[in-house]
C-alpha cells in the first residue's frame, strides 16, 4: 500500500488498520505528547486517561462542548411543558374550585414547573453526554488490545485514527516516538 | 516554613527522589491527615497510594470474596426487609386500621418514617452536588457511598406515601394520567408537589449516581476482561457445575453498564461538563425537595405546622440527619474493610463532624425560634401547642429530640471528640434517633390535640406500625450491603484525579520549575 494520506491501510495479514496506539507512563508525559500531536495538525486522534486530566482541553486544542446549551434549552422547555400541563389540567381538563383560588393560580404551579424542568435537564445531561460521545457502543477496536485495558488502571494513551488525513504509519509512529511514547502499536479494525 | 506538604512528598517519591511508602505520620496528626497548619495541605489519601493501588483497593471490594460477616449481615437485613414486606402485604389486604391511627391522629409513623428517610437522602446530594460546586476535594472519599445511601433512602421513603393512601391500588391517580373518569390531580395541593419533588429527586439522584459509576464500571469490566484473556478456560466458575465463568459474567454485566466507556479525553470533556451541570441543578433540587416536604405541613392552618420557618428548618435537619447516617454506615465499613482507612481518613470524619455541629445548631436555632414566634405571635393556640410539645403527654419525645439533636453534637466543640471515630459513631447514632423523633414530635404532637378538648387523642403504634418501620431499615441495609458487595464503593476515577501525582505538573518539582 502506498503511504498516501487519506488511504486505507492494512497489516501484513491483510487486516484493515484502525489506527495507532502509543502508551505513556505519567500525566505530564501524555500532556506534552498531546501538545506535540496537536501542533502537528492531526484531527482524528484522542488521549485516553484513567481520569480526566486537568486542562487537557487546551493541550488537545478541543472546542468547548455545546452540551450545557442543549441541557439549558431542554430544561427550560421541560419547565414550560410542565407549566402548560398544570395550566391545562386546572383550567380545561378538570377545572375544580379549590380554596376559592382562581383556576389559573400560577403561584401554586411553581414547584411542579421547577421539578419538571430539573428532570428534563438531568435526562438531557446524561443522555446528551452519551449521545455526543457516540455511546453506548460495546465494541471498539481499541478495547481489543490487551495493553489498552490498563487505561482504566494507571496508563495513559494517545490513539491516532487511520482515517485522519495526516495519518501515515511511519511518520505518525516517528512523531509519537519523538513525543516520548513508551510503546507503540498498530490497532487492527 | 521547613516542612514539606504531604502531596509534595508523594510527588517526590513517585519521581524516585524520596524513599518508599509508609513513612510514619508526623506526630500530632492522627493518621497523618489531621494537619493543623493551614500552609500544609492534608493528604486526601494516606500511605502514598499509586493509581494502581486505588484500582486494586476499590475493585477488590467488588471482586474478592466478601468478608465473613457479610453473608450473615445480609441474611439478617433481608429477613427484616422480607418481614416488613409481609407486614405491608397484611396492611394492603386488611386496611389502614391495622395501624394505630385514630380520628384525630391521622398521620403518625407513616409520615414520620417518610420524612425521616427522605431527609437522610439529602446528605448524599449535598456531598455529591454542593461540595462538588465548592470544589471540596475531600468529597471523593465519601460521595459514592453517600449517593448510594441517598437512593436507598428515597426508595424507603417512597414506600410510605405509597402505602398510607388506604387504597394502594389507586396510587396511580397521583400521576397526571388520562383516565376514563376524566379526573386529574389537583396541582394546587402541596401533597401533589411532593409527589413530583420526590420522584424527580429519586430519578435525578439515580442518574447522577449512575453517571459517576460509568468509568468505574469500565474499570471493573477491563479487569475481568484481562483475567479472562490470561486465564482462559481455567478461570473460576460462578458455581460448581454452572458453565458460566465469574469473570465472563462480570465482563458482560459491568460491560453493559459501562456503555463502552474507553476513557477518551474527548468523552471526559463532555462528561465533566455534564457532571458539573448535574451538580448545578441538583443543588437547587435538593433544597427544593425538603422545602416542598415541609410545605405538606406549612401550607396547612394547623398550629405547630403553619410557620414560614419550615423550609430552611427542614433542609438543615435533613442534611444533619443525612450526615449522621453517612457516618453511621461508613465508620464500621472503615474498620471492617481492608485499606478503607487510607481512603476515608480521620480528616474526612472530622469535616463531617463539623457539619454535624453546624447543622445541629441550625436545627437547635429553629426549635427555639418556633417557641419564640409562638409567644411573639400572640396566638393562644400556637402557644398552647408548643407548651404541649415540651410539657404535655409527649414531653419524652420532645426532650429525646432536644438531647439527641441539640445537646449531643455539642461534644464536637472539643477537637479530640470530633477526631475520634467511636465518639462520632455514638453521636451519629443519637442524632439518627433524634431526627426520627423530631418528625414524630412535629407530626403527632401537633395533631393529637385539636381546638376542642373532645377531639384530644393519644397515638399508640401497633405491631404493624413498628414492623413496617423496622422492615424499611431492613430494605435500606439490604440494598447498602449489596452495594458494598457488587458496585464500586469509591469513585475510582475521581480519587485518582485528586492524587498529587495526577497533576500534569507533578514532576515539575524536580526541575525546580513551577
Amino acid at each position: 500500500m502506498g503511504a498516501h494520506s487519506g488511504k486505507a491501510y492494512a497489516t501484513e495479514c491483510g487486516e484493515p488498520i484502525h489506527g495507532i496506539l502509543a502508551e505513556f507512563a505519567t500525566p505530564a508525559a501524555v500532556v506534552h505528547a498531546a501538545e506535540t500531536v496537536r501542533d502537528a495538525g492531526y484531527a482524528r486522534w484522542d488521549v485516553h486517561s484513567p481520569f480526566p486530566i486537568h486542562d487537557m482541553e487546551s493541550s488537545m486544542g478541543m472546542a468547548r462542548t455545546k452540551l450545557p446549551l442543549a441541557i439549558g434549552i431542554v430544561g427550560l422547555s421541560g419547565a414550560g411543558m410542565g407549566f402548560l400541563l398544570q395550566a391545562w389540567v386546572s383550567t380545561q381538563g378538570y377545572a375544580t374550585m379549590v380554596q376559592g383560588k382562581p383556576f389559573l393560580a400560577w403561584q401554586a404551579f411553581v414547584p411542579v414547573t421547577f421539578e419538571l424542568g430539573i428532570l428534563s435537564a438531568a435526562f438531557t445531561a446524561l443522555l446528551g453526554m452519551l449521545m455526543l460521545n457516540g455511546l453506548p457502543r460495546w465494541h471498539h477496536p481499541l478495547l481489543k488490545k490487551e495493553r489498552f485495558l490498563s487505561v482504566s488502571d494507571d496508563r495513559f494513551f494517545i490513539s491516532v485514527e487511520a482515517s485522519d488525513p495526516m495519518f501515515d504509519p511511519d511518520k505518525t509512529r516517528a512523531l509519537l516516538e519523538k513525543a516520548g511514547a513508551k510503546s507503540i502499536e498498530l490497532v487492527e479494525e | 516554613m521547613s516542612s514539606f506538604s504531604p502531596d509534595e512528598l508523594t510527588a517526590r517519591r513517585l519521581a524516585g527522589q524520596a524513599p518508599g511508602p509508609s513513612m510514619p505520620p508526623a506526630p500530632g496528626t492522627g493518621d497523618g491527615s489531621l494537619v493543623d497548619d493551614p500552609a500544609v495541605r492534608a493528604p486526601l489519601v494516606l500511605n502514598n497510594r499509586s493509581f494502581h493501588d486505588i484500582t486494586e483497593i476499590v475493585c477488590g471490594y467488588a471482586e474478592n470474596k466478601p468478608p465473613r460477616w457479610w453473608l450473615p449481615a445480609f441474611l439478617f437485613a433481608s429477613s427484616l426487609a422480607g418481614f416488613g414486606g409481609l407486614m405491608i402485604l397484611y396492611l394492603v389486604i386488611t386496611g389502614i386500621g391495622t395501624w394505630g391511627l385514630n380520628n384525630q391522629v391521622d398521620w403518625a409513623w407513616d409520615i414520620t418514617n417518610f420524612v425521616f428517610w427522605i431527609g437522610i437522602g439529602h446528605a448524599g446530594t449535598l456531598i455529591s452536588a454542593i461540595l462538588c460546586l465548592f470544589k471540596q476535594k475531600w468529597r471523593t472519599a465519601v460521595n459514592r457511598a453517600a449517593e448510594a445511601m441517598t437512593i436507598f433512602a428515597v426508595i424507603c421513603a417512597a414506600t410510605f406515601p405509597g402505602i398510607h393512601i388506604g387504597r394502594q391500588w389507586m396510587a396511580w391517580f397521583l400521576a397526571p394520567l388520562p383516565n376514563a373518569n376524566g379526573i386529574w390531580p389537583n396541582f394546587k395541593s402541596p401533597l401533589l408537589w411532593d409527589v413530583f419533588a420526590i420522584s424527580t429527586y429519586g430519578t435525578v439522584s439515580f442518574l447522577f449516581w449512575y453517571m459517576g459509576m460509568i468509568p468505574d464500571f469500565a474499570t471493573l469490566r477491563d479487569r475481568a476482561d484481562r483475567r479472562l484473556r490470561q486465564l482462559g478456560d481455567s478461570a473460576a466458575r460462578i458455581a460448581p457445575f454452572v458453565p458460566i465463568r465469574t469473570d465472563k459474567a462480570r465482563a458482560v454485566i459491568y460491560g453493559l453498564l459501562a456503555v463502552g466507556w474507553r476513557f477518551s479525553s474527548r468523552h471526559w470533556h463532555r462528561y465533566e461538563a455534564a457532571y458539573l451541570v448535574l451538580a448545578g441543578i441538583s443543588t437547587p433540587l435538593v433544597l427544593s425537595v425538603h422545602s416542598i416536604v415541609s410545605m405538606d405541613f406549612a401550607t396547612s392552618i394547623l398550629p405547630g405546622w403553619h410557620t414560614t420557618i419550615f423550609p430552611p428548618y427542614f433542609v438543615a435537619g435533613a442534611i444533619f440527619g443525612g450526615f449522621a447516617m453517612v457516618l453511621l454506615l461508613l465508620i464500621p465499613c472503615r474498620v471492617l474493610y481492608a485499606h478503607m482507612k487510607d481512603l476515608i481518613t480521620l480528616r474526612h470524619l472530622e469535616n463531617m463532624a463539623k457539619i454535624l455541629l453546624v447543622t445541629g445548631m441550625m436545627v437547635g436555632f429553629a426549635y427555639s425560634m418556633e417557641f419564640f414566634i409562638a409567644w411573639f405571635g400572640g396566638n393562644a393556640f400556637e402557644v398552647d401547642v408548643f407548651l404541649n410539645r415540651a410539657f404535655g403527654p409527649y414531653w419524652w419525645a420532645y426532650w429525646t429530640m432536644i438531647s439527641c439533636n441539640v445537646i449531643s453534637p455539642q461534644v464536637f466543640w472539643i477537637k479530640a471528640m470530633r477526631r475520634s471515630p467511636l465518639v462520632i459513631f455514638i453521636v451519629s447514632f443519637f442524632i439518627t434517633i433524634g431526627m426520627w423523633f423530631e418528625r414524630f414530635v412535629i407530626i403527632v404532637s401537633s395533631l393529637h390535640r385539636a381546638f376542642l378538648p373532645g377531639e384530644w387523642h393519644m397515638f399508640h403504634p401497633t405491631f404493624v406500625d413498628i414492623m413496617i418501620f423496622v422492615g424499611s431499615c431492613g430494605i435500606f441495609l439490604t440494598l447498602f450491603l449489596l452495594f458494598l458487595r457488587f458496585l464500586p464503593v469509591f469513585p475510582i476515577a475521581e480519587i485518582k484525579a485528586v492524587l498529587p501525582q495526577a497533576s500534569p505538573h507533578a514532576d515539575d518539582h524536580k526541575k525546580g520549575a513551577h
